[in-house]
């Protein structure tokens, strides 16, 4: 069969279609003109403005709170609930999986909502712990499910044989199971502290007055139109952070997988 | 020594509990309130009622209906329709270029959702480059407004959930023995006849695993039409979030809510009765 050209196409039209919106974003960040429409000349005066900003630093400090505190507290109850569900196969791990699956595929709108009556129902106060108790809410799942799937490689005989050689569990779980899973274990709390730093729409159900964490704040300063290009450089900004994140973590996986081949 | 079973629980618990608390309890408490009557202070007031239920009859909300399932069906055919042509490419790809193809696809989802539909703001504002290039080009009137609208929603909805529907598509497209590409050639086999007879049910499992990933989350679309579409373009989430915020009735936002929810339940539920009539017939 003669392969047809479509594919290739829709590949390079489709990568188009991903990146121009960002390339303009970060060329309109040094953009004179205040809506990007034409090239007014090069200008940081955005980055200026944006360092002078307080409230962005706040936001930035609050965001910084929540993600740490909620990975913290997701990675423990996620990992342990992993190791419960792949070392047991009992109805109780089944209804365990079902309660972790399902924060996975309801939509955020919804879990927002639902967070934001219960707490008004209950009487908590919304601010910095109604959004780590909602961040944490949703981080369980995906650490537990990838801590879950690290512990399908996981051969348990060699917990058997560290209790044959006189371990206790104290020592099997510390010396044998964690140092295992730890890769695990990293990458879920990884996954957790990214989730955090970047949810918006559960956050602005659950945040009150005060309590605005980044993404919170940036889309509070998209209503004005004059924040515009203060926003294009904020966005770069974290591009940039992102970029070298990812480069790193590229970087530490592969060179791992070399030392192990 | 504590016995397994117990040992099993103590670990158990802790997740489970969090989860019922804080994710299962909030789910039905939606169910509640949608029972509750408001009050003008914004809070709920006693007893039980159906008002809110009989207010959803009014005309505005069909049409606000129609429109989320409608972007959202629509949506997620987008996405199939160009993911299935690049997870092809991208799965037949040499090794090398799928893994800077797959790079390539999750970069967007590393950078913050808002900036990637902001960015789009910027890309379709009146004053921005699009509208510059298309006028120059002559392919639209100068007064054309490329924001604001059904369109603008739907293309950054599409922009936002194409990689949820590559990832499960690329999956199943590289497990897929193409060795049955020769077979179905040789016993003559056009083009047409093997993608239609032989990769589109070779793949379903990936497909409907892309429907549901685009599906649901487009159903519970808010941003992207609140930053980028007008009065016009309005979703269900946009609705929910009006009544929690700007107009403090509670039980609206909770029926409405009830509403998205009973949807995405009905798409689950069905998933699992069709995978499980697949399984019957031995088709996995």
């Amino acid at each position: 069969m003669k392969s047809s050209r479509l594919p290739a196409t829709t590949v390079w039209l489709t990568l188009l279609f991903f990146y121009l919106p960002i390339l303009v974003l970060v060329v309109n960040s040094f953009n004179a003109h205040k809506y990007g429409g034409s090239w007014d000349g090069f200008t940081l005066k955005w980055y200026v403005r944006l360092f002078e900003d307080r409230a962005v630093w706040h936001a930035l400090g609050n965001s910084l709170v929540v993600a740490l505190a909620s990975t913290i507290v997701s990675t423990v109850l996620g990992t342990v609930a992993a190791y419960a569900m792949s070392r047991f196969a009992s109805r109780l791990q089944k209804v365990q999986y079902g309660l972790i699956y399902m924060p996975l595929i309801v939509p955020d709108i919804l879990m927002g909502m639902s967070l934001l009556l219960f707490f008004l129902s209950v009487g908590f106060e919304l601010g910095l712990a109604s959004i780590c108790v909602a961040h944490i809410t949703f981080c369980i799942s995906y650490v537990a499910m990838v801590v879950f799937a690290r512990l399908q490689d996981f051969d348990y005989s060699i917990m058997e044989a560290a209790y044959d050689l006189g371990a206790d569990s104290r020592t099997a779980v510390l010396k044998v199971l964690l140092p295992a899973l730890a890769p695990g274990i990293a990458a879920g709390a990884l996954l957790a502290f990214t989730l955090s730093i970047d949810d918006f729409v559960i956050t602005f159900f659950v945040s009150g007055p005060g309590s605005s964490t980044l993404p919170v704040h940036i889309y509070s300063m998209m209503k004005h139109s004059r924040f515009m290009p203060v926003i294009n450089a904020l966005s770069t900004l974290l591009l940039v952070v992102t970029f070298a994140a990812v480069g790193v973590s590229q970087y530490l996986t592969t060179k791992k997988g070399n030392g192990v081949k | 020594m504590i016995p397994p079973r117990v040992r099993e629980w103590i670990i158990s618990v802790p997740a489970m509990a969090w989860l019922v608390v804080f994710f299962l309890i909030p789910t039905l408490v939606i169910f509640v309130i949608a029972f509750k009557p408001a009050t003008p202070m914004g809070g709920l007031g006693e007893g039980w009622t159906l008002d809110t239920w009989r207010e959803l009859g009014n005309p505005n909300y069909p049409d606000i209906m129609m429109r989320t399932l409608r972007l959202s069906f629509y949506c997620t055919a987008a996405c199939i329709l160009i993911g299935l042509p690049f997870s092809y490419y991208m799965a037949r790809a040499a090794e090398k270029l799928q893994r800077w193809l797959l790079m390539l696809v999750i970069i967007p989802f590393w950078t913050n959702f808002l900036i990637r539909v902001f960015a789009w703001k910027a890309v379709l504002h009146p004053e921005g480059p699009l509208k510059h290039l298309l006028v120059s080009l002559g392919a639209v009137p100068p007064d054309t407004m490329l924001l604001y609208n059904e369109g603008a929603v739907l293309l950054v909805m599409v922009y936002t959930y194409l990689p949820f529907a590559i990832m499960p598509l690329y999956a199943s497209i590289e497990k897929f023995d193409f060795s049955l590409m020769e077979a179905a050639q040789d016993l003559g086999a056009g083009r047409v006849v093997f993608f239609s007879r032989v990769f589109l049910p070779g793949i379903r499992r990936g497909i409907q695993t892309a429907v549901l990933m685009v599906l649901i989350p487009a159903l519970g679309s808010y941003v992207i039409p609140d930053i980028l579409g007008g009065p016009t373009s309005e979703m269900l989430g946009n609705k929910i979030a009006q009544r929690a915020f700007a107009d403090r009735n509670l039980p609206h936002a909770a029926a409405l809510s009830a509403l998205l929810c009973a949807g995405v339940m009905l798409l689950l539920i069905g998933w699992g009765l069709l995978a499980r009539h697949r399984q019957k017939r031995g088709l996995t």
